[in-house]
């Protein structure tokens, strides 16, 4: 099953920009980690007074495409306010890239929320916002499923209306994801994404991710 | 003047270029003796009488009769009439075993029988070279134990099993022994009687012979219930009219690659074991599977992680520079799942998402092993130069890891 990357996608891993961090970095990120295989690191300069990004750096451990939404996340931060990044989605990275294929869809969101995460800390160091209340209410493991994406179909699973069932009980999380039609080589994947997402969440002790079939008969 | 960048196709566990003489001898039966074997007029018979001749070419090359060889589109085709074969003429016997380190076309068909509910799947261990612990097939073995599958040399890490105590045990116990020998034939001596495995599953596609063909051997007496109907062809087992062209190049293949192998395997190995040496110099880098160019090593194969940097990323940039490999397992390097090979000898998931695979074939030559030095360090080398991984937290990880993994399979032992 070989991978088709788009033209940018290609030119964007084997030239990436903003590539190792900054000395004087303010607000620093890192998403994923190297037992899943992707993981991203950000560092920027915001300035204080303007709000403006004002430099950026990536580090990358990953696939091809993890390396160019890092960078091309990287490239479309720079220079801009970081109201403007807090709205922004992955699909914007992936439009910039002329497109993802599905299974590789989950880089953008890594990259676009690394960008976010940065941003955050900033703004809790700075304190222009509280710290993250570790309170986990039902509402806020579904935002977390709206970044766990399915590879067959390069969508979210909140998107596909899979998620049948959220249960929150002293920070302990129960999910029910509805399979539907998924091929069965992705189910490990999507238990997997699901579980790291919501375990990921400030506060949550545990995580349990359960796939329902729909039966066929 | 432009000169053609150097292409290093050295992912023959893949697939492998299929041999000038091979195509020659497919070729007629295209274009002149293209009759249906099964076809009573004289280009039926001529089909027939080919088919009958690949079969005992084949058969003499694994050691078999001719009777036992049946036809298939390949070793994911012959995997699946076996076990499923079995499978279905055996409801009372519920229990299977394979080799954690099975390739999908085993794993995926036992686990959707046990899924449906038919059996009790259970795993054996392996060693961290990927070699079957024996007690644990002992231990695991039962009355109702239809049948063990292991592969013969597995696809990833190159491992070759010893199968001939395997049988032994196995039959003990009055159980079958299945042998995927897709990797291994034409590449070792490879006897099935003397292997004593009672199936065994080929293809051409690994040996220099077209894709889409391969062959089951079904040990005398041993009955199998076909998974699809039609007309008898292959005794029954098997219906659909035969590629003959296919199956002819099948054995034009496998015999070239036996009637070579003491002087092609030794050249192969020669050349992994030097590709192996001088990646070696890189720094940080990983050997997985036995030792190259020993017995248990399947040759040409070399399986080997690059710390701190993720497969698919080294894959691509080889690519770009014209050398051709895979990560992980070819069949899962879409999904970011870590090879169930790579963990089940014992890598982290890391480890195993930074592993490349590189299988040369007797087409590779001097210059191939060259490029792909030079390639990879310089892929190794930019991707390290930008990678978020900090080595230090892996080698926590890592002793931890070690730790409990061996601890765990002690205990599985004990
Ligand atoms: C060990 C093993 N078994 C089975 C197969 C499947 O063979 P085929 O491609 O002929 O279906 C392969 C190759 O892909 C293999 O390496």
């Amino acid at each position: 099953m070989a991978i088709k990357y788009t033209q940018k996608v290609i030119d964007e891993f084997t030239n990436p920009e903003n590539v190792g961090e900054l000395d004087n970095a303010n607000a620093v990120s890192t998403e994923g980690s190297p037992a899943c295989g992707d993981m991203i690191t950000y560092n920027m300069i915001i300035d204080p007074k303007t709000l403006i990004i004002e430099d950026i750096r990536f580090r990358s451990y990953g696939c091809a495409s993890n390396i160019a939404t890092a960078s091309m996340a990287s490239k479309m931060a720079k220079g801009k306010h970081i109201d403007e990044i807090k709205k922004m989605r992955p699909k914007a990275v992936t439009e910039e890239l002329e497109g993802l294929p599905a299974v590789k869809i989950h880089c953008s969101v890594l990259a676009i929320n690394g960008l976010k995460s940065a941003i955050r800390q900033w703004e809790e160091e700075s304190g222009l916002v509280d710290p993250q209340e570790p309170i986990i209410t039902e509402k806020i493991v579904m935002e977390a499923l709206r970044d766990v994406i399915n590879p067959e179909t390069g969508l979210s699973l909140t998107k596909m209306n899979m998620v049948r069932h959220v249960e929150v009980q002293d920070n302990k999380v129960f999910v029910e994801v509805l399979v539907g039609e998924t091929d069965e080589m992705y189910y490990e994947n999507i238990v997997e994404e699901a579980r790291e997402h919501i375990e990921s969440l400030p506060g949550v002790i545990d995580a349990t991710v359960k796939l329902t079939e729909i039966p066929v008969a | 003047m432009s000169t053609t960048p150097h292409i290093a196709y050295l992912d023959n566990g893949d697939s492998t270029q299929v041999l000038p003489e091979v195509i020659e001898e497919m070729l007629p039966h295209f274009t002149e003796w293209y009759g249906n074997p099964a076809s009573l007029h004289q280009l039926g018979l001529r089909a027939e009488e080919t088919l009958d001749e690949a079969r005992e070419k084949v058969a003499g090359l694994i050691g078999a009769k001719p009777a036992e060889v049946f036809f298939t589109s390949g070793a994911t085709e012959s995997n699946n009439i076996a076990l499923e074969g079995l499978r279905r003429l055996h409801p009372k016997k519920k229990h299977v075993l394979i080799s954690p380190i099975e390739h999908a076309s085993v794993r995926n068909v036992v686990l959707r029988m046990e899924k449906e509910g038919f059996v009790e799947l259970e795993e054996l261990s392996v060693d961290g070279e990927g070699l079957l612990i024996l007690d644990s097939l002992r231990e695991k073995l039962r009355d109702d134990t239809l049948f063990v599958s292991v592969i013969h040399g597995n696809n990833e890490i190159g491992t070759i099993q010893d199968l001939r105590p395997i049988a032994e045990i196995c039959h003990e116990k009055g159980a079958l022994l299945h042998a995927d020998c897709a990797q291994t034939f034409g590449k070792i001596p490879l006897n099935v009687k003397d292997l004593g495995v009672d199936l065994a599953s080929f293809n051409a596609h690994k040996l220099h012979g077209p894709k889409g063909v391969g062959a089951l051997y079904v040990r005398k007496r041993l009955k199998l219930r076909r998974l699809f109907e039609g007309p008898p062809q292959e005794q029954g087992l098997r219906p659909g009219t035969e590629n003959v062209p296919a199956i002819v190049g099948l054995a034009k293949a496998a015999e070239i690659a036996v009637r070579d192998m003491d002087e092609v395997m030794p050249q192969v190995n020669e050349l992994t074991k030097q590709l192996a040496d001088r990646l070696q110099e890189i720094p940080h880098v990983q050997i997985n599977g036995p030792e190259i160019g020993s017995k248990n090593r399947l040759p040409g194969n070399l399986n080997i992680t690059f710390k701190y940097i993720e497969g698919e990323a080294i894959l691509m940039s080889l690519n770009y520079g014209g050398v051709y490999v895979s990560s992980g397992s070819a069949c899962s390097s879409r999904s970011l799942v870590p090879s169930h090979v790579l963990t089940s000898i014992g890598l982290l998931h890391e480890e195993a998402h930074g592993s490349i695979r590189y299988t040369l074939s007797r087409l590779n030559t001097q210059e191939d092993v060259d490029h792909a030095v030079v390639e990879t360090a310089k892929a190794v080398e930019r991707l390290r130069a930008m990678t978020a991984f900090i080595p230090e937290e892996h080698s926590k990880r890592e002793s931890e890891h070690a730790t409990t993994f061996y601890k765990q399979r002690k205990e599985k032992l004990d």
